[in-house]
Protein backbone atom coordinates (compact mmCIF):
# COMPACT_ATOMS: atom_id res chain seq x y z
CA UNK A 1 0.00 0.00 0.00
CA UNK A 2 2.86 2.60 0.87
CA UNK A 3 4.49 1.68 -2.37
CA UNK A 4 1.75 2.59 -4.12
CA UNK A 5 1.16 5.74 -2.06
CA UNK A 6 4.40 6.97 -3.04
CA UNK A 7 4.54 6.16 -6.60
CA UNK A 8 1.99 8.31 -6.93
CA UNK A 9 2.82 11.16 -4.24
CA UNK A 10 6.47 11.93 -4.74
CA UNK A 11 6.35 12.11 -8.83
CA UNK A 12 3.18 14.60 -8.26
CA UNK A 13 4.73 16.84 -5.53
CA UNK A 14 7.90 17.08 -8.26
CA UNK A 15 6.10 17.81 -11.35
CA UNK A 16 4.11 20.48 -8.92
CA UNK A 17 7.57 22.12 -7.94
CA UNK A 18 8.81 22.15 -11.99
CA UNK A 19 5.73 23.82 -12.26
CA UNK A 20 5.82 26.75 -9.93
CA UNK A 21 9.41 26.95 -10.92
CA UNK A 22 8.54 27.35 -14.50
CA UNK A 23 5.38 29.73 -13.82
CA UNK A 24 8.00 32.41 -11.37
CA UNK A 25 10.58 32.16 -13.65
CA UNK A 26 10.18 34.88 -16.33
CA UNK A 27 9.55 37.54 -13.41
CA UNK A 28 13.60 36.55 -12.61
CA UNK A 29 15.60 35.34 -15.38
CA UNK A 30 16.74 37.35 -18.82
CA UNK A 31 14.23 37.68 -21.43
CA UNK A 32 16.78 35.01 -23.15
CA UNK A 33 15.88 31.71 -20.94
CA UNK A 34 12.15 32.83 -21.66
CA UNK A 35 12.28 32.18 -25.35
CA UNK A 36 15.27 29.39 -24.51
CA UNK A 37 12.07 27.85 -22.65
CA UNK A 38 9.87 28.68 -25.56
CA UNK A 39 11.21 26.23 -27.97
CA UNK A 40 11.79 23.57 -25.00
CA UNK A 41 8.20 23.76 -24.50
CA UNK A 42 7.33 23.43 -28.14
CA UNK A 43 9.64 20.25 -28.66
CA UNK A 44 8.17 18.83 -25.66
CA UNK A 45 4.26 19.20 -27.04
CA UNK A 46 5.55 17.83 -30.43
CA UNK A 47 7.71 15.11 -28.87
CA UNK A 48 4.77 13.92 -26.43
CA UNK A 49 2.41 14.15 -28.87
CA UNK A 50 4.03 12.44 -31.34
CA UNK A 51 5.09 9.63 -29.06
CA UNK A 52 1.68 9.15 -27.27
CA UNK A 53 0.41 7.60 -31.08
CA UNK A 54 3.62 6.34 -32.55
CA UNK A 55 5.56 5.02 -29.40
CA UNK A 56 3.18 2.38 -28.41
CA UNK A 57 1.75 1.87 -31.98
CA UNK A 58 5.14 1.78 -33.96
CA UNK A 59 3.68 3.56 -36.93
CA UNK A 60 6.54 6.20 -37.54
CA UNK A 61 4.11 9.88 -38.53
CA UNK A 62 6.42 12.25 -40.31
CA UNK A 63 3.81 14.68 -40.26
CA UNK A 64 4.15 17.06 -37.35
CA UNK A 65 4.90 20.04 -39.72
CA UNK A 66 1.63 20.16 -41.24
CA UNK A 67 0.09 20.73 -37.79
CA UNK A 68 2.02 22.92 -36.58
CA UNK A 69 1.67 24.99 -39.66
CA UNK A 70 -2.08 24.17 -39.87
CA UNK A 71 -2.34 26.37 -36.76
CA UNK A 72 0.44 29.00 -37.69
CA UNK A 73 -1.78 29.42 -41.16
CA UNK A 74 -4.86 29.43 -38.57
CA UNK A 75 -3.21 32.26 -36.51
CA UNK A 76 -2.31 34.31 -39.88
CA UNK A 77 -5.47 33.94 -41.23
CA UNK A 78 -7.70 34.81 -38.25
CA UNK A 79 -6.09 38.05 -37.04
CA UNK A 80 -7.02 40.09 -35.09
CA UNK A 81 -10.79 38.71 -36.02
CA UNK A 82 -10.81 36.84 -32.19
CA UNK A 83 -9.14 37.36 -28.91
CA UNK A 84 -5.96 35.14 -28.81
CA UNK A 85 -6.82 32.23 -26.86
CA UNK A 86 -9.42 31.72 -28.54
CA UNK A 87 -7.24 31.65 -32.01
CA UNK A 88 -4.99 28.98 -30.21
CA UNK A 89 -8.18 26.88 -29.56
CA UNK A 90 -9.09 27.31 -33.58
CA UNK A 91 -5.43 26.54 -34.36
CA UNK A 92 -5.76 23.24 -32.33
CA UNK A 93 -9.26 22.59 -33.83
CA UNK A 94 -7.76 22.74 -37.08
CA UNK A 95 -5.17 20.78 -36.86
CA UNK A 96 -7.85 18.40 -35.34
CA UNK A 97 -9.94 18.69 -37.73
CA UNK A 98 -7.21 18.06 -40.55
CA UNK A 99 -5.86 14.88 -38.86
CA UNK A 100 -9.10 13.03 -38.66
CA UNK A 101 -9.19 13.68 -42.68
CA UNK A 102 -5.38 12.35 -42.78
CA UNK A 103 -6.15 9.68 -40.40
CA UNK A 104 -9.08 8.37 -42.42
CA UNK A 105 -7.12 8.37 -45.53
CA UNK A 106 -4.52 6.38 -44.15
CA UNK A 107 -6.54 4.02 -42.32
CA UNK A 108 -4.78 1.04 -44.55
CA UNK A 109 -1.72 2.26 -44.78
CA UNK A 110 1.40 0.88 -42.75
CA UNK A 111 4.96 -0.10 -41.65
CA UNK A 112 6.91 1.97 -44.02
CA UNK A 113 3.87 3.46 -46.23
CA UNK A 114 2.80 4.95 -43.84
CA UNK A 115 5.91 6.97 -42.87
CA UNK A 116 5.95 7.99 -46.84
CA UNK A 117 2.26 8.95 -46.91
CA UNK A 118 3.01 11.01 -43.84
CA UNK A 119 6.34 12.84 -45.24
CA UNK A 120 4.51 13.47 -48.29
CA UNK A 121 1.51 14.30 -46.92
CA UNK A 122 3.17 17.71 -45.54
CA UNK A 123 4.98 18.49 -48.38
CA UNK A 124 2.37 18.26 -50.50
CA UNK A 125 0.39 20.30 -48.51
CA UNK A 126 3.06 23.00 -48.56
CA UNK A 127 2.48 23.14 -51.91
CA UNK A 128 -1.16 23.05 -52.56
CA UNK A 129 -0.92 26.41 -49.91
CA UNK A 130 1.91 27.93 -51.51
CA UNK A 131 0.35 27.30 -55.07
CA UNK A 132 -3.14 28.95 -53.40
CA UNK A 133 -1.45 31.85 -51.36
CA UNK A 134 0.00 32.75 -55.26
CA UNK A 135 -2.55 32.00 -57.26
CA UNK A 136 -5.63 33.15 -55.49
CA UNK A 137 -4.56 35.59 -52.81
CA UNK A 138 -1.30 37.19 -54.23
CA UNK A 139 1.59 37.22 -52.25
CA UNK A 140 3.74 34.72 -50.63
CA UNK A 141 3.88 35.50 -47.16
CA UNK A 142 1.46 36.34 -44.73
CA UNK A 143 2.14 39.08 -41.57
CA UNK A 144 0.56 37.76 -38.32
CA UNK A 145 -0.69 39.57 -35.07
CA UNK A 146 2.14 39.50 -32.57
CA UNK A 147 2.21 38.80 -28.84
CA UNK A 148 4.83 39.58 -26.23
CA UNK A 149 7.15 36.79 -25.30
CA UNK A 150 5.95 36.57 -21.64
CA UNK A 151 2.04 35.94 -23.08
CA UNK A 152 3.38 32.98 -25.34
CA UNK A 153 5.51 31.56 -22.37
CA UNK A 154 2.42 30.86 -20.23
CA UNK A 155 0.24 30.51 -22.96
CA UNK A 156 2.89 27.52 -24.05
CA UNK A 157 3.05 26.63 -20.52
CA UNK A 158 -0.70 25.62 -20.44
CA UNK A 159 -0.71 24.14 -24.08
CA UNK A 160 2.21 21.54 -22.41
CA UNK A 161 0.81 20.95 -19.12
CA UNK A 162 -2.09 19.78 -21.45
CA UNK A 163 -0.35 17.68 -23.81
CA UNK A 164 1.16 15.75 -20.90
CA UNK A 165 -2.27 15.12 -19.03
CA UNK A 166 -3.43 14.36 -22.47
CA UNK A 167 -0.56 12.02 -22.69
CA UNK A 168 -0.52 10.43 -19.31
CA UNK A 169 -4.89 9.69 -19.49
CA UNK A 170 -4.68 8.40 -23.06
CA UNK A 171 -1.78 6.04 -21.84
CA UNK A 172 -3.71 4.99 -18.57
CA UNK A 173 -6.98 4.68 -20.07
CA UNK A 174 -8.35 1.34 -22.25
CA UNK A 175 -6.83 3.73 -25.38
CA UNK A 176 -3.30 2.93 -23.96
CA UNK A 177 -3.94 -0.35 -23.59
CA UNK A 178 -5.53 -0.71 -26.99
CA UNK A 179 -2.80 1.62 -28.76
CA UNK A 180 0.25 -1.19 -27.51
CA UNK A 181 -1.82 -4.05 -28.53
CA UNK A 182 -1.91 -2.49 -31.76
CA UNK A 183 1.51 -2.27 -32.18
CA UNK A 184 1.81 -5.79 -30.93
CA UNK A 185 -0.01 -7.24 -33.37
CA UNK A 186 -2.47 -5.20 -35.10
CA UNK A 187 -5.07 -8.09 -36.35
CA UNK A 188 -5.05 -9.77 -32.84
CA UNK A 189 -5.78 -6.30 -31.31
CA UNK A 190 -9.11 -6.26 -33.90
CA UNK A 191 -9.75 -10.10 -33.36
CA UNK A 192 -9.62 -9.50 -29.50
CA UNK A 193 -12.57 -6.76 -29.97
CA UNK A 194 -10.49 -3.51 -30.12
CA UNK A 195 -11.67 -0.96 -32.96
CA UNK A 196 -8.40 -0.68 -34.17
CA UNK A 197 -9.39 2.15 -36.57
CA UNK A 198 -11.42 4.21 -34.15
CA UNK A 199 -8.47 3.98 -31.90
CA UNK A 200 -6.18 4.87 -34.07
CA UNK A 201 -7.91 7.85 -35.78
CA UNK A 202 -8.93 9.62 -32.15
CA UNK A 203 -5.61 9.14 -30.53
CA UNK A 204 -4.15 10.92 -34.02
CA UNK A 205 -6.07 13.83 -34.02
CA UNK A 206 -6.28 14.15 -30.51
CA UNK A 207 -2.43 14.00 -30.08
CA UNK A 208 -2.45 16.58 -32.88
CA UNK A 209 -5.08 19.09 -31.35
CA UNK A 210 -1.89 20.73 -29.23
CA UNK A 211 0.61 20.59 -32.33
CA UNK A 212 -1.87 22.95 -33.87
CA UNK A 213 -2.49 24.73 -30.64
CA UNK A 214 1.32 25.62 -30.83
CA UNK A 215 1.28 26.70 -34.30
CA UNK A 216 -0.92 29.12 -33.59
CA UNK A 217 0.33 30.50 -30.60
CA UNK A 218 4.56 29.97 -31.51
CA UNK A 219 4.24 31.84 -35.04
CA UNK A 220 3.23 35.15 -33.30
CA UNK A 221 6.88 35.70 -32.03
CA UNK A 222 7.49 35.66 -35.78
CA UNK A 223 5.61 38.53 -37.02
CA UNK A 224 5.84 37.12 -40.84
CA UNK A 225 4.95 33.58 -41.96
CA UNK A 226 5.17 31.54 -45.17
CA UNK A 227 4.84 27.57 -46.15
CA UNK A 228 8.92 27.23 -46.58
CA UNK A 229 8.59 28.40 -42.56
CA UNK A 230 5.67 26.60 -41.29
CA UNK A 231 5.74 23.30 -42.78
CA UNK A 232 9.49 23.23 -42.44
CA UNK A 233 10.44 19.10 -42.87
CA UNK A 234 12.35 19.76 -39.99
CA UNK A 235 9.54 19.77 -37.45
CA UNK A 236 8.18 16.48 -38.97
CA UNK A 237 11.52 14.83 -38.22
CA UNK A 238 12.18 16.47 -34.44
CA UNK A 239 9.64 14.66 -32.62
CA UNK A 240 10.77 10.74 -34.35
CA UNK A 241 14.00 12.24 -32.79
CA UNK A 242 13.84 13.49 -29.99
CA UNK A 243 11.86 10.46 -28.50
CA UNK A 244 14.33 7.75 -30.06
CA UNK A 245 17.24 10.01 -28.18
CA UNK A 246 15.42 10.07 -24.55
CA UNK A 247 14.42 6.84 -25.04
CA UNK A 248 10.76 5.94 -26.90
CA UNK A 249 9.17 3.53 -24.03
CA UNK A 250 8.24 6.40 -21.31
CA UNK A 251 7.04 9.81 -21.15
CA UNK A 252 9.74 10.65 -19.16
CA UNK A 253 12.31 9.25 -21.82
CA UNK A 254 10.40 11.65 -24.59
CA UNK A 255 10.50 14.64 -22.28
CA UNK A 256 13.95 14.25 -21.72
CA UNK A 257 15.17 13.66 -24.93
CA UNK A 258 13.36 17.13 -26.18
CA UNK A 259 14.69 18.80 -23.41
CA UNK A 260 18.01 18.03 -23.69
CA UNK A 261 17.62 17.47 -27.47
CA UNK A 262 16.34 20.96 -27.73
CA UNK A 263 19.40 22.73 -24.99
CA UNK A 264 21.82 20.87 -27.25
CA UNK A 265 20.48 22.16 -30.26
CA UNK A 266 20.29 26.27 -29.02
CA UNK A 267 23.67 26.08 -27.81
CA UNK A 268 25.10 24.55 -30.64
CA UNK A 269 23.21 26.98 -32.79
CA UNK A 270 24.66 30.33 -30.71
CA UNK A 271 28.08 28.60 -30.23
CA UNK A 272 28.40 27.57 -34.33
CA UNK A 273 25.76 29.01 -36.28
CA UNK A 274 27.81 28.54 -39.66
CA UNK A 275 28.09 24.63 -38.28
CA UNK A 276 24.70 23.83 -36.69
CA UNK A 277 22.59 22.15 -39.28
CA UNK A 278 25.99 20.06 -39.94
CA UNK A 279 26.61 18.60 -36.53
CA UNK A 280 22.98 18.42 -35.84
CA UNK A 281 22.79 15.47 -38.38
CA UNK A 282 26.14 13.87 -37.33
CA UNK A 283 23.91 13.80 -33.62
CA UNK A 284 21.39 12.15 -35.03
CA UNK A 285 23.18 9.72 -36.97
CA UNK A 286 25.34 9.19 -33.34
CA UNK A 287 22.32 8.89 -31.44
CA UNK A 288 20.80 6.61 -33.70
CA UNK A 289 23.49 4.17 -33.74
CA UNK A 290 25.40 4.22 -30.46
CA UNK A 291 22.59 4.61 -28.19
CA UNK A 292 19.57 2.54 -29.72
CA UNK A 293 17.60 2.61 -26.62
CA UNK A 294 18.18 6.59 -25.65
CA UNK A 295 19.33 8.65 -22.45
CA UNK A 296 16.79 6.37 -20.42
CA UNK A 297 18.44 3.40 -21.47
CA UNK A 298 21.84 4.76 -20.86
CA UNK A 299 20.72 6.01 -17.28
CA UNK A 300 19.24 2.51 -16.32
CA UNK A 301 22.56 0.52 -17.31
CA UNK A 302 24.48 3.14 -15.12
CA UNK A 303 21.71 2.87 -12.04
CA UNK A 304 21.93 -1.15 -12.49
CA UNK A 305 25.43 -1.19 -12.25
CA UNK A 306 26.03 1.15 -9.29
CA UNK A 307 25.42 -1.11 -6.57
CA UNK A 308 27.53 -4.00 -7.87
CA UNK A 309 30.59 -1.85 -6.97
CA UNK B 1 0.38 20.66 -81.40
CA UNK B 2 -0.59 21.05 -77.60
CA UNK B 3 -1.09 17.25 -76.95
CA UNK B 4 2.26 16.93 -78.33
CA UNK B 5 3.94 19.57 -76.62
CA UNK B 6 2.73 17.98 -73.42
CA UNK B 7 3.87 14.17 -73.95
CA UNK B 8 7.20 15.37 -75.27
CA UNK B 9 7.71 17.76 -72.52
CA UNK B 10 6.53 15.10 -69.88
CA UNK B 11 8.46 12.54 -71.24
CA UNK B 12 11.30 14.62 -71.06
CA UNK B 13 11.29 15.28 -67.59
CA UNK B 14 9.55 11.73 -67.25
CA UNK B 15 13.18 10.30 -68.22
CA UNK B 16 15.25 12.39 -65.05
CA UNK B 17 12.08 10.86 -62.94
CA UNK B 18 12.84 7.51 -64.19
CA UNK B 19 16.46 7.68 -63.29
CA UNK B 20 16.14 9.01 -59.94
CA UNK B 21 13.44 6.73 -58.76
CA UNK B 22 15.22 3.62 -60.08
CA UNK B 23 18.08 4.49 -57.67
CA UNK B 24 15.56 5.13 -54.85
CA UNK B 25 13.73 1.67 -55.28
CA UNK B 26 16.76 -0.14 -55.09
CA UNK B 27 18.48 1.58 -52.21
CA UNK B 28 15.02 0.52 -50.84
CA UNK B 29 14.29 -2.99 -52.22
CA UNK B 30 17.72 -4.14 -51.24
CA UNK B 31 19.27 -2.21 -48.87
CA UNK B 32 16.19 -1.51 -46.69
CA UNK B 33 16.82 2.07 -46.74
CA UNK B 34 14.26 4.08 -47.12
CA UNK B 35 17.00 7.18 -48.56
CA UNK B 36 15.57 10.29 -47.34
CA UNK B 37 18.90 11.93 -48.80
CA UNK B 38 18.36 10.26 -52.10
CA UNK B 39 18.16 14.12 -53.74
CA UNK B 40 21.01 15.48 -51.87
CA UNK B 41 23.19 12.91 -54.00
CA UNK B 42 21.47 13.97 -56.50
CA UNK B 43 22.20 17.68 -55.64
CA UNK B 44 25.99 16.61 -55.36
CA UNK B 45 25.97 15.01 -59.10
CA UNK B 46 24.64 18.79 -60.55
CA UNK B 47 27.07 20.67 -58.06
CA UNK B 48 30.00 18.29 -59.29
CA UNK B 49 28.70 18.97 -62.80
CA UNK B 50 28.67 22.88 -62.36
CA UNK B 51 31.88 23.07 -60.36
CA UNK B 52 33.51 21.20 -63.87
CA UNK B 53 31.53 22.80 -66.10
CA UNK B 54 32.08 26.17 -65.30
CA UNK B 55 35.82 26.75 -64.40
CA UNK B 56 37.55 23.73 -66.05
CA UNK B 57 34.71 23.33 -69.02
CA UNK B 58 34.47 19.88 -68.49
CA UNK B 59 31.32 18.85 -70.61
CA UNK B 60 28.80 17.52 -68.34
CA UNK B 61 28.16 14.47 -70.74
CA UNK B 62 31.47 13.58 -69.81
CA UNK B 63 31.28 14.43 -66.35
CA UNK B 64 28.72 11.33 -65.70
CA UNK B 65 31.46 9.11 -65.77
CA UNK B 66 33.49 11.03 -63.32
CA UNK B 67 30.81 11.59 -61.05
CA UNK B 68 28.81 8.30 -60.91
CA UNK B 69 31.89 6.08 -59.50
CA UNK B 70 32.77 9.07 -57.16
CA UNK B 71 29.52 9.05 -55.11
CA UNK B 72 29.15 5.02 -55.93
CA UNK B 73 32.29 4.94 -53.77
CA UNK B 74 31.24 7.12 -51.30
CA UNK B 75 27.83 5.96 -50.50
CA UNK B 76 29.40 2.33 -50.81
CA UNK B 77 31.58 3.33 -47.71
CA UNK B 78 28.82 5.13 -45.80
CA UNK B 79 26.12 2.22 -46.45
CA UNK B 80 29.71 0.10 -44.98
CA UNK B 81 30.50 2.20 -41.82
CA UNK B 82 26.72 3.44 -40.91
CA UNK B 83 23.84 1.63 -42.09
CA UNK B 84 25.79 -1.97 -41.47
CA UNK B 85 26.26 -1.04 -38.07
CA UNK B 86 22.64 -0.20 -37.72
CA UNK B 87 21.45 -3.25 -39.29
CA UNK B 88 23.38 -5.31 -36.08
CA UNK B 89 22.02 -2.89 -33.45
CA UNK B 90 18.55 -2.79 -34.76
CA UNK B 91 17.21 -6.67 -35.28
CA UNK B 92 13.77 -6.78 -36.98
CA UNK B 93 13.79 -5.70 -40.40
CA UNK B 94 11.26 -3.54 -38.98
CA UNK B 95 13.46 -1.69 -36.57
CA UNK B 96 15.71 -1.20 -39.11
CA UNK B 97 13.80 0.23 -41.89
CA UNK B 98 12.73 2.66 -39.25
CA UNK B 99 15.69 3.36 -38.11
CA UNK B 100 17.69 3.65 -41.21
CA UNK B 101 14.82 6.66 -42.54
CA UNK B 102 16.06 8.76 -39.27
CA UNK B 103 19.67 8.01 -40.19
CA UNK B 104 19.51 9.27 -43.80
CA UNK B 105 17.70 12.49 -42.86
CA UNK B 106 20.56 13.14 -40.92
CA UNK B 107 22.53 12.22 -43.70
CA UNK B 108 20.81 14.60 -45.51
CA UNK B 109 21.16 17.63 -42.63
CA UNK B 110 24.95 16.50 -43.40
CA UNK B 111 25.60 16.48 -47.10
CA UNK B 112 23.75 19.64 -47.50
CA UNK B 113 25.17 21.85 -45.04
CA UNK B 114 28.36 20.20 -46.05
CA UNK B 115 27.30 21.53 -49.46
CA UNK B 116 26.04 24.96 -47.83
CA UNK B 117 29.24 25.87 -46.55
CA UNK B 118 31.49 24.96 -49.68
CA UNK B 119 29.22 26.21 -52.36
CA UNK B 120 26.61 29.10 -50.75
CA UNK B 121 23.17 29.45 -51.13
CA UNK B 122 23.26 30.85 -54.38
CA UNK B 123 21.08 29.38 -57.38
CA UNK B 124 23.41 28.82 -60.39
CA UNK B 125 23.19 27.59 -63.40
CA UNK B 126 25.20 27.01 -66.80
CA UNK B 127 23.62 27.20 -70.70
CA UNK B 128 24.60 24.04 -72.70
CA UNK B 129 23.48 22.95 -75.77
CA UNK B 130 20.28 25.69 -75.68
CA UNK B 131 19.99 25.94 -79.60
CA UNK B 132 16.07 24.89 -80.31
CA UNK B 133 14.64 22.19 -82.21
CA UNK B 134 11.62 21.47 -84.34
CA UNK B 135 9.95 17.99 -82.99
CA UNK B 136 6.97 17.08 -84.80
CA UNK B 137 5.81 20.82 -84.60
CA UNK B 138 7.25 21.20 -80.69
CA UNK B 139 9.96 22.88 -80.18
CA UNK B 140 12.71 22.11 -77.64
CA UNK B 141 16.25 22.73 -76.37
CA UNK B 142 18.83 20.19 -77.80
CA UNK B 143 19.83 20.02 -74.24
CA UNK B 144 16.58 18.42 -73.09
CA UNK B 145 16.22 16.02 -75.94
CA UNK B 146 20.52 14.86 -74.93
CA UNK B 147 19.27 14.64 -71.31
CA UNK B 148 15.88 12.04 -72.55
CA UNK B 149 18.38 9.93 -74.73
CA UNK B 150 20.90 9.85 -71.73
CA UNK B 151 18.36 8.90 -69.13
CA UNK B 152 16.79 6.24 -71.61
CA UNK B 153 20.18 4.87 -72.53
CA UNK B 154 20.90 4.84 -68.63
CA UNK B 155 18.09 3.69 -67.35
CA UNK B 156 17.65 0.21 -69.97
CA UNK B 157 21.61 -0.14 -69.36
CA UNK B 158 20.69 -0.62 -65.62
CA UNK B 159 17.74 -3.08 -66.44
CA UNK B 160 19.83 -4.76 -68.60
CA UNK B 161 22.68 -4.89 -66.12
CA UNK B 162 20.05 -6.56 -63.34
CA UNK B 163 18.05 -9.01 -65.51
CA UNK B 164 21.15 -10.39 -67.90
CA UNK B 165 24.54 -10.55 -65.79
CA UNK B 166 25.14 -12.65 -63.09
CA UNK B 167 25.40 -9.99 -60.57
CA UNK B 168 22.12 -8.48 -61.64
CA UNK B 169 21.15 -11.29 -60.75
CA UNK B 170 22.62 -12.07 -57.23
CA UNK B 171 21.01 -8.47 -56.67
CA UNK B 172 17.39 -9.87 -57.73
CA UNK B 173 17.62 -12.75 -55.52
CA UNK B 174 18.50 -10.76 -52.37
CA UNK B 175 15.99 -8.69 -53.14
CA UNK B 176 13.14 -11.31 -53.50
CA UNK B 177 14.38 -13.45 -50.63
CA UNK B 178 17.16 -12.87 -48.52
CA UNK B 179 17.55 -16.23 -46.96
CA UNK B 180 17.47 -18.23 -49.92
CA UNK B 181 20.15 -15.81 -51.96
CA UNK B 182 22.05 -16.39 -48.71
CA UNK B 183 22.00 -20.00 -49.04
CA UNK B 184 22.55 -19.99 -52.56
CA UNK B 185 26.04 -18.64 -51.67
CA UNK B 186 25.00 -14.44 -52.50
CA UNK B 187 27.00 -12.56 -49.97
CA UNK B 188 24.00 -10.58 -48.47
CA UNK B 189 26.38 -7.54 -46.83
CA UNK B 190 28.14 -6.92 -50.08
CA UNK B 191 24.34 -6.72 -52.33
CA UNK B 192 23.28 -4.47 -49.49
CA UNK B 193 26.54 -2.12 -50.26
CA UNK B 194 26.70 -2.80 -53.48
CA UNK B 195 22.96 -1.55 -54.09
CA UNK B 196 23.14 1.56 -52.05
CA UNK B 197 25.86 2.86 -53.95
CA UNK B 198 23.86 1.62 -57.44
CA UNK B 199 21.27 3.88 -55.87
CA UNK B 200 23.33 7.11 -55.42
CA UNK B 201 25.01 6.50 -58.81
CA UNK B 202 22.19 6.44 -60.17
CA UNK B 203 21.08 9.82 -58.18
CA UNK B 204 24.38 11.09 -59.22
CA UNK B 205 23.78 10.76 -62.65
CA UNK B 206 20.31 12.18 -62.88
CA UNK B 207 21.74 15.04 -61.17
CA UNK B 208 24.40 15.80 -63.90
CA UNK B 209 21.73 15.88 -66.22
CA UNK B 210 19.82 17.86 -64.43
CA UNK B 211 21.99 20.49 -63.90
CA UNK B 212 22.45 20.98 -67.69
CA UNK B 213 18.32 21.78 -68.01
CA UNK B 214 18.06 23.65 -64.58
CA UNK B 215 19.59 26.11 -62.08
CA UNK B 216 21.44 24.02 -59.14
CA UNK B 217 21.77 25.04 -55.58
CA UNK B 218 22.43 23.07 -52.30
CA UNK B 219 19.59 22.63 -50.58
CA UNK B 220 17.49 21.37 -54.55
CA UNK B 221 17.38 17.64 -53.52
CA UNK B 222 14.33 17.27 -51.53
CA UNK B 223 12.07 17.95 -53.36
CA UNK B 224 13.68 14.99 -56.16
CA UNK B 225 13.26 12.82 -53.21
CA UNK B 226 9.44 13.10 -52.99
CA UNK B 227 9.49 12.56 -56.67
CA UNK B 228 11.43 9.64 -56.02
CA UNK B 229 8.72 8.14 -53.29
CA UNK B 230 5.94 9.19 -55.00
CA UNK B 231 7.39 7.22 -58.40
CA UNK B 232 8.82 4.28 -56.75
CA UNK B 233 5.36 3.62 -55.29
CA UNK B 234 3.58 4.38 -58.46
CA UNK B 235 5.96 1.46 -60.11
CA UNK B 236 5.79 -0.52 -57.03
CA UNK B 237 8.46 -0.65 -54.10
CA UNK B 238 11.01 -3.05 -54.77
CA UNK B 239 9.71 -3.02 -58.94
CA UNK B 240 12.52 -1.61 -61.39
CA UNK B 241 10.79 -1.72 -64.22
CA UNK B 242 7.82 0.04 -62.58
CA UNK B 243 10.19 2.70 -61.66
CA UNK B 244 11.51 3.46 -65.24
CA UNK B 245 7.54 3.07 -66.53
CA UNK B 246 6.44 4.98 -63.33
CA UNK B 247 8.36 8.18 -63.93
CA UNK B 248 7.30 8.29 -67.26
CA UNK B 249 3.83 8.55 -66.37
CA UNK B 250 4.57 10.91 -63.74
CA UNK B 251 6.72 13.53 -65.94
CA UNK B 252 3.62 13.28 -68.82
CA UNK B 253 1.01 13.87 -65.94
CA UNK B 254 3.53 16.86 -64.34
CA UNK B 255 3.67 18.03 -68.07
CA UNK B 256 -0.53 17.69 -68.20
CA UNK B 257 -0.85 20.11 -64.84
CA UNK B 258 2.09 22.55 -65.80
CA UNK B 259 -0.06 23.60 -69.34
CA UNK B 260 -3.19 23.82 -67.22
CA UNK B 261 -2.33 25.36 -64.09
CA UNK B 262 1.45 26.14 -63.58
CA UNK B 263 2.37 25.84 -59.55
CA UNK B 264 0.30 23.26 -58.79
CA UNK B 265 2.47 19.91 -59.97
CA UNK B 266 3.44 18.52 -56.49
CA UNK B 267 0.22 18.77 -55.24
CA UNK B 268 -1.39 16.95 -58.21
CA UNK B 269 1.70 14.29 -57.78
CA UNK B 270 0.41 14.27 -54.17
CA UNK B 271 -3.16 13.71 -54.87
CA UNK B 272 -2.24 10.86 -57.04
CA UNK B 273 0.32 9.18 -54.79
CA UNK B 274 -2.30 9.14 -52.04
CA UNK B 275 -4.92 7.42 -54.07
CA UNK B 276 -2.45 5.02 -55.37
CA UNK B 277 -1.50 4.06 -51.54
CA UNK B 278 -4.95 3.63 -51.30
CA UNK B 279 -6.25 2.39 -54.26
CA UNK B 280 -3.42 -0.16 -54.88
CA UNK B 281 -0.37 0.07 -52.62
CA UNK B 282 1.95 -2.72 -54.70
CA UNK B 283 2.07 0.35 -57.55
CA UNK B 284 0.59 -0.71 -61.03
CA UNK B 285 3.23 -3.28 -61.56
CA UNK B 286 3.10 -4.84 -58.48
CA UNK B 287 2.27 -8.75 -57.98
Amino acid sequence: MINVHHKIFFPLLFSILILIALAIIPGYAPGYYTSLLNSIFMYTVLTVSWATFCGPTGYISLTSAAFLGVGMYTTAILGEALPLPLIVLSGGLASFLFALLVGLASLRIRGIFFAMFTLGLSEGLRHFINWWEIRIVGGLGRWVISADNITIYYTMLIILVMTLLTSYIIRRSKFGFALRSIGEEEEAAAHIGINVNAVKIITFAITSFWIGATGAIIVTQWLYVDTTTAFDVFYSFTPTLMALFGGIGQIYGWILGAVVFTVIAELLLTEFPYYYMLIFGIMIISVLLFFPSGLIGVLLKVRKESPTE
Amino acid sequence: MIVLDVIIGGLLTGGIYALLAAGFNLQYGVARVLNVSHGEFIMLGAVAAYSLYVPFGINPLVSLSIVGPILFIISFLIHRVVFERLRKTSGVTEVFEGKSLLVSFGLLFIIQNVALLAWGPEDRGYTFLPQPVNLLGAIFAINRLVVLGFAVVLGLAFFLFLVRTRLGKAIRAAAQEETGAQLIGVNIHWMHGLCFGFGALLAGLAGVLISTILSVSPVMGLPYTIIAIIVVVLGGLGNILGSLLGGLILGIIGSLVLHTEPGLEMAVFYVLFMLILLVRPKGILGK
